[in-house]
């Protein structure tokens, strides 16, 4: 279970607003995220993962306190064991698929399922560059996966995506996310392409 | 004609070279997160060498490590240390001097880079330091390659610090600037000339090396 109730000025449109979240999230579960631009679903997940310092509040992901204002308890972003998919990707301009892999496990047998779970196994001595969006989405997911995260944070994941390799792709991720027990958090403009996948959710409301 | 300035420099400036990338990049790192009124000030006395006549620092050094008073006299009593008229004080000028020439294109690149490239590696388990050395530094080589020819290159060409520090001492401060000055002094205009043709080659040939590895990048070194 991971149990999250924070707040966090955020500087909106029209001047700042409260981000307030009181919520818990079962383990394993899957929730998609959604509402408008601006409400603050991306600046949630940096939250969650500890690359953003909340105002008040406190996180905890089982018996283990992430983040505590009172306490002033703030696990660095290292030990929380997340996998965070960029909405921007993120990837390193400097490695090739398999690289990008191996630059967070040692264990082959895994690099290799999750190339063949993203479709990139004959294409990993590519750089960034040199892929289609699709596929530097996908190198995002599965970089993401490399560490067997217990939380999987995901901005916007399957947006390059078409709809085949989508509909592919979160039915394998479905089965790895439930064979790993790994708790998601899913972001999503279009919230109708996570019907399959996710078992609630998480609606931001408007600015 | 004695070709020892000519390896006193290049002594030199690979010492200075390589002391500022270890000093250099973790500063040009620190520098490039965030800003406060510290970072500021900190930036600004790096920077300081580019438009201050070196003369003055050359003063300032010959001043502040002077074996008769002040930290020049505890360094020479208590670690035998002598900066002024000694190889050791050419480094110390060379270094400071340079400075801005190591961190100046280290650091502006690193501010170009995504900061969620090491958001990304964080979450991977990553320490600042793995995120940095893996992934920072490799994807600013053009940039890395730049400061340090341009800081190596910048020390070879070093006078007025240098002069005024360390003087003119045969195979322990004289470098090649230095032999030009005391070549034309003496009116010898062709060891002048000599040591004028063989740095101006070694700088050419070494800003040609930066703008065509910079080719493939489609960037100026200096901007």
């Amino acid at each position: 279970m991971i149990t999250v109730s924070i707040e966090k000025m955020l500087n909106a449109y029209h001047g700042q607003q409260v981000l307030h979240i009181n919520r818990q999230f079962a383990s394993g579960s899957i929730t998609k995220i959604y509402g408008p631009s601006g409400s603050g679903k991306t600046t949630f997940l940096k939250l969650v993962a500890g690359l953003i310092t909340p105002e008040k509040g406190a996180i905890t992901a089982g018996t283990l306190t992430w983040f505590n204002a009172e306490k002033k308890i703030d696990l660095p972003v290292q030990k929380r064991n997340i996998g965070f998919v960029f909405q921007n990707y993120a990837l390193f301009p400097n490695m090739n698929v398999r690289q990008h892999l191996q630059y967070a496990t040692n264990d082959e047998q895994w690099i290799n399922r999750l190339l063949h779970l993203g479709k990139l196994d004959t294409l990993y001595t590519r750089r960034p560059n040199y892929l289609s969006g699709g596929q530097q989405q996908r190198l995002a997911i599965l970089r993401a996966l490399t560490t067997k995260p217990q939380l999987l944070l995901m901005d916007e994941p399957f947006s390059a995506l078409d709809p085949k390799m989508k509909t592919e792709l979160i039915a394998e991720l479905k089965a790895i996310l439930r064979e790993l027990g790994t708790t998601a958090l899913i972001v999503s403009h279009n919230p109708q392409e996570l019907d399959g996948l996710a078992d609630s959710e998480l609606v931001f409301e408007g600015e | 004609m004695d070709l020892s300035p000519i390896w006193l420099t290049l002594k030199l400036a690979g010492i200075t070279t390589v002391l500022l990338l270890i000093v250099g990049l973790p500063f040009a790192w620190w520098l490039s997160r965030g800003r406060s009124f510290f970072k500021i000030i900190a930036e600004a006395i790096i920077t300081m060498p580019l438009v201050l006549p070196p003369s003055v620092l050359g003063f300032y050094l010959l001043v502040a490590f002077s074996p008769q008073r002040g930290l020049g006299k505890w360094l020479n009593d208590v670690f035998d240390v002598r900066f002024v008229f000694s190889f050791q004080g050419l480094v110390l000028a060379s270094v400071i001097y340079s400075m801005p020439f190591m961190i100046g294109p280290v650091k502006s690149a690193l501010q170009q880079l995504s900061p969620a490239l090491s958001e990304a590696s964080y979450t991977l388990g990553k320490t600042k330091w793995q995120t940095f050395w893996h992934v920072l530094l490799p994807n600013i080589k053009p940039s890395l390659f730049s400061a340090i020819v341009l800081t190596f290159a910048h020390t070879l060409g070093e006078f007025g610090v240098v002069l005024m520090i360390g003087g003119n001492i045969p195979g322990v401060t004289r470098v090649a600037s230095i032999a030009v000055y005391d070549s034309v002094e003496k009116m010898d205009y062709a060891a002048a000339n000599n040591y004028s043709l063989i740095l101006f080659a070694l700088t050419f040939v070494l800003v040609i090396a930066v703008f065509v590895f910079n080719k493939y990048n489609t960037k100026s070194p200096l901007v």
